[in-house]
């Protein structure tokens, strides 16, 4: 198993990337498809909510999508700024638009699932107005990359701002215990959940399938993000 | 309220973004990699 430093090699890395990335996507797209079939066959509706709630299976892994996109962000960050390792803040800036796409799919469906259980689209109410702060983050954060690398900084001001930003991930999670919201409690824990298990089978398949899928697109990203950078170093030499 | 057209617009909304996400990052991809 090769070491974070070991991986922190461009030639290494890409070694590994190459044949991980088409395992990760076609892996996430399978069980996606698995999740959601059984979520929209298989499982029974609420006695609450009806067929409403069958949007879980998308929106929870979005949500989950949403946050650990920023975690990624701010552990790369930090790798960034203490290692000087520039293979983090490639991971950073190849995660900032998926985590970006993730959270704005957790507002929509949320939205969607909010007006025939809630009977209204939207309410600044405390964990949708974080979760909307952090898709602006996040747009901050894909401004603040690119206006350093145009102006050829050493990314060390967007790796502040990744790790600063975390702030926002408790208040995010926390934000239905610390007010009085209109988004339900925590129902689904690691340990103990308050759904009936009949009904939640199928989110383990699309939480998993989503993350897998989110994992391949951030290859992808890096992929690119290295071959491009490459191809600029050639030019540069070249013109030298 | 028949909550169908919300279900279906959610994993519609979903699955093309999704979609669209990788199409975009598989064409950059190899994009930048063939140059």
């Amino acid at each position: 198993m090769p070491s974070l430093h070991a991986l922190a090699n461009p030639a290494r890395f890409l070694k590994l990337a190459r044949p991980l990335t088409p395992v990760l996507f076609w892996a996430g797209v399978v069980l996606i498809a698995i999740g959601t079939w059984a979520g929209l066959m298989q499982t029974p509706p609420d006695y609450l909510q009806g067929e409403t709630v069958r949007i879980l299976y998308i929106h929870v892994p979005t949500a989950w999508l949403g946050m650990a996109g920023w975690s990624g962000i701010a552990v790369s960050s930090l790798t960034f700024l203490v290692w000087r390792h520039p293979l983090a803040m490639i991971a950073a800036r190849a995660i900032a638009l998926p985590g970006a796409m993730f959270a704005a799919l957790c507002l929509i469906t949320g939205s969607i699932w909010g007006r025939p259980t809630w009977g209204t689209w939207w309410e600044w109410d405390g964990r949708l107005t974080s979760m909307l702060l952090l898709f602006f983050v996040y747009l901050g954060f894909m401004a603040l990359t690119r206006a350093d690398a145009e102006r050829g900084g050493d990314g060390r001001i967007p790796a502040i701002y990744g790790v600063a930003g975390s702030v926002l991930l408790p208040i995010i999670r926390y934000s239905v215990v610390w007010w009085n919201t209109l988004h339900q409690g925590e129902s689904i824990g690691i340990t103990k959940s308050t759904i009936a298990g009949s009904m939640l089978w199928p989110l383990p398949f699309t939480l998993l399938g989503f993350t897998l899928f989110f994992a391949g697109i951030v290859l992808m990203r890096m992929r690119a993000i290295l071959a491009t950078s490459k191809a600029e170093a050639r030019m540069r030499r070249m013109a030298a | 309220m028949n909550p169908w057209p919300f279900v279906i617009a959610a994993y519609c909304v979903t699955f093309l973004a999704a979609a669209g996400l990788a199409l975009w990052s598989w064409l950059e991809m190899r994009r930048a990699e063939r140059k």
